[in-house]
């Protein structure tokens, strides 16, 4: 892919998945600037997870490239696109149950993350303040020693965006953050997204259209692989293709 | 200080298990046991170090292993070679057609020692070798499935695989290994005699401290980082990986520790019991050691030991008197403790530990009058 350097932070090119010739992304072109928040919404099976899935190394794609901060990253394995800058929350929460609050962010602290380096770590002062500064953010600093396990459903999709905070990605990517929260956590939840989308590009997936309002600068609707529409909110909600897709659903 | 305490012990409770532990081998057995079952003692604790490695790496890192006595084969094979050279010196086999090489090659027609045996006439070689040859293998095992993300039941069989293998070679290879019968009659290191009774106090003693040594180590990785990525990754391996984690590189590592500390256990054995054979490298005695160390609780360092301790006392009472009865009755004793107590003793000794305190404290009382109080707690279970 011979496109010349953008000032994009992230640039996505003619990509495309097939699995067993079903494409499930299907030459998608996509850009997102710095402190851009940008939503992707679309049907069940739309392809959305798939995208993320691609970006951060999960699946790998058929042909395209993705170019986060003019760096390719389809070449690139998992652990080295997350120490590039990107950050994926996934669909289901993903957090260690047994581990406490405290350790689940620590686990996630961008420091001794080799072999050696881990056996070495030591949780000084800065580790420790760095963790209560997240954990204040996600509104855990009262529950850090509880074990994961116990948290609610709406924490522990906190949780795990605290444990991407934590390591301060470029990009940021969270695959449906609000799902199974309670209308004031979303509103919580917004609030958050909305405070920690400065400084970085922040791509959400997200179904509640109520919540997409509070928090998109940008939407794109995703639909069978390929884009239908692409804009501000009120554009893509005008949209002919877009209400027929979500009204023939 | 607070390093030590911390970091090896781990905190209160790990330090109490700790001292024990060490209370009951180095001073309750060596008192109340004659220098015959101290040597069984001996044995039986050479099968903690592979039961231990377990813990670190099923327990913990969830990746189970059904090959240990790979390693522990390997470490004891090792330290078994040096000192078959050493008895096979050319005065002790004159009568052989060639005199200088052990027996079992001489009854195979063999009228050279191979080349890789050369090194082991080094005591400082085979000392290395114990540790690196182990590690080595299992680096190359765990490179080759761990990279290509193979774990769970797969490296479970291809371990068991492997050390299927490794027990067809040695017992195919009679010439260069001593076959089914293992390699035997050994007899001195540097000239001592490590038959004596003095030796088999004295390879207690060093079992004993080595043990000890290796708990105080895998706590000290089960208190760092790396302790919590290990269980971490045991819970969301996805999500350690999305962390920016090698995950591949943390099981290798863990992986080539639980081999090397495996094959310490193999080489005191060979030094306690005075001969290695096939018998302790292939599945059977691979699968043993996972039962100990269920038995024990996988979780509990030191419940491994206990694991081991308990069912091998309970096998040389058993087996000496119904000894087909035996391997079901710890086959039933496995299910049992996976189905009701999957922390084994550990989990026990947690759940009831107040409960037997105070009783404890009721017999130490009992006996306070008279000045026999020589009362050995049995268990515990903290990491
Ligand atoms: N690894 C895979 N193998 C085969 N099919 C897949 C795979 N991942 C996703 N798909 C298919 O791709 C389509 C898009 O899925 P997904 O991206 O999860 O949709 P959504 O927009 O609901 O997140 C679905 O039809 C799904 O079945
Ligand atoms: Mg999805």
């Amino acid at each position: 892919m011979m496109s010349a350097n953008t000032d994009f932070t992230l640039a996505v090119e003619e990509l495309t998945v097939s699995f067993d010739g079903f494409k499930a992304v299907d030459n998608l072109n996509f850009y997102l600037d710095k402190n851009e928040l940008h939503v992707v919404i679309g049907p069940n099976g739309a392809g959305k997870t798939t995208v993320l899935d691609l970006i951060c190394g999960k699946t790998k794609s058929t042909s395209g490239s993705i170019k986060f901060m003019n760096k390719e990253l389809t070449k690139l394995s998992e652990h080295e696109i997350v120490r590039a800058g990107v950050g994926r929350k996934f669909q289901t929460p993903s957090i260690y149950e047994n581990l406490t609050v405290f350790e689940n962010l620590e686990v996630s602290y961008p420091r001794g993350r080799g072999v050696f380096g881990s056996l070495m770590f030591k949780r000084d002062a800065e580790v420790e303040n760095k963790i209560l500064e997240i954990a204040k953010e996600i509104m855990l600093d009262h529950m850090l020693e509880t074990e994961a396990a116990l948290l609610s459903h709406g924490q522990k999709q906190w949780l795990e965006i605290g444990m991407l905070l934590i390591q301060d990605p470029q990009l940021l990517m969270l695959d449906e953050p609000v799902a199974g929260m309670s209308v004031k956590e979303r509103e919580q939840t917004a609030e958050l997204l909305n405070k920690i989308s400065a400084g970085r590009s922040v791509l959400v997936i997200e179904h509640d259209m109520e919540f997409v309002a509070q928090i998109a600068h940008k939407v794109t609707v995703l639909h069978q692989g390929k884009i239908l529409a692409s804009g501000d909110m009120d554009t893509v909600q005008k949209d002919p293709k877009v209400i027929e897709v979500y009204l023939g659903h | 200080m607070s390093f030590m305490y911390e970091k090896l012990l781990g905190g209160k409770n790990g330090t109490v298990g700790f001292v024990l532990l060490a209370t009951l081998i180095l001073v309750v057995f060596p008192l109340a046991l004659d220098g015959f079952r101290l040597n069984l003692v001996a044995k039986y604790l050479t099968y903690a170090f592979p039961a231990i490695s377990l813990v670190l790496l099923w327990g913990y890192g969830g990746t189970l292993s059904l090959g240990q006595g790979i390693f522990f084969g390997l470490g004891g094979y090792g330290m078994a070679m040096f000192l078959k050279l050493e008895a096979s010196s050319p005065e002790n086999t004159a009568i052989q057609s060639t005199p200088g090489i052990p027996d079992f090659m001489d009854w195979n027609q063999l009228t050279a020692l191979p080349w890789f045996w050369e090194p082991f006439n080094s005591f400082t070689f085979t000392l290395l070798a114990i540790l690196i040859i182990p590690s080595v293998f299992a680096y190359l095992i765990g490179v080759a499935m761990f990279k290509r993300r193979v774990g769970g039941v797969y490296f479970a069989i291809i371990t068991q695989v492997v050390s299927l293998i490794l027990t067809v070679l040695i017992v195919g290879q009679q010439g260069y290994t001593g076959g089914i019968n293992g390699i035997t009659d050994l007899r001195t290191l540097h000239g001592w005699d490590i038959t004596s009774d003095f030796a088999k106090n004295l390879f207690y003693f060093i079992t004993c401290f080595l043990l000890l040594a290796v708990i105080l180590m895998s706590r000290f990785i089960l208190t760092s980082k790396f302790g919590r990525l290990l269980l971490a990754m045991r819970d969301k391996e996805d999500r350690v990986r999305f962390s920016g984690y090698d995950v591949a590189n943390f099981k290798i590592f863990i992986f080539c520790f639980s081999a090397m500390i495996s094959a310490i256990g193999g080489a005191m054995f060979t030094l306690s019991v005075g001969f290695m054979s096939p018998s302790f490298v292939g599945i059977v005695p691979s699968i043993e050691m996972v039962i100990f160390a269920a038995v024990g609780g996988r979780l509990s360092l030191i419940g491994a030991v206990y694991g081991c301790l308990l069912i091998n006392f309970g096998k040389t009472a058993f087996s000496e008197s119904f000894p087909e009865l035996w391997l079901f009755l710890m086959g039933g004793l496995f299910i049992a403790v996976v189905m009701f107590f999957p922390n084994g003793l550990a989990g026990l000794w947690e759940d009831h530990s107040h409960h037997i305190k105070k009783r404890l404290g009721f017999i130490t009382s009992l006996f306070s009058k008279n000045d026999t109080a020589a009362v050995a707690p049995k268990l515990e279970g903290s990491n």
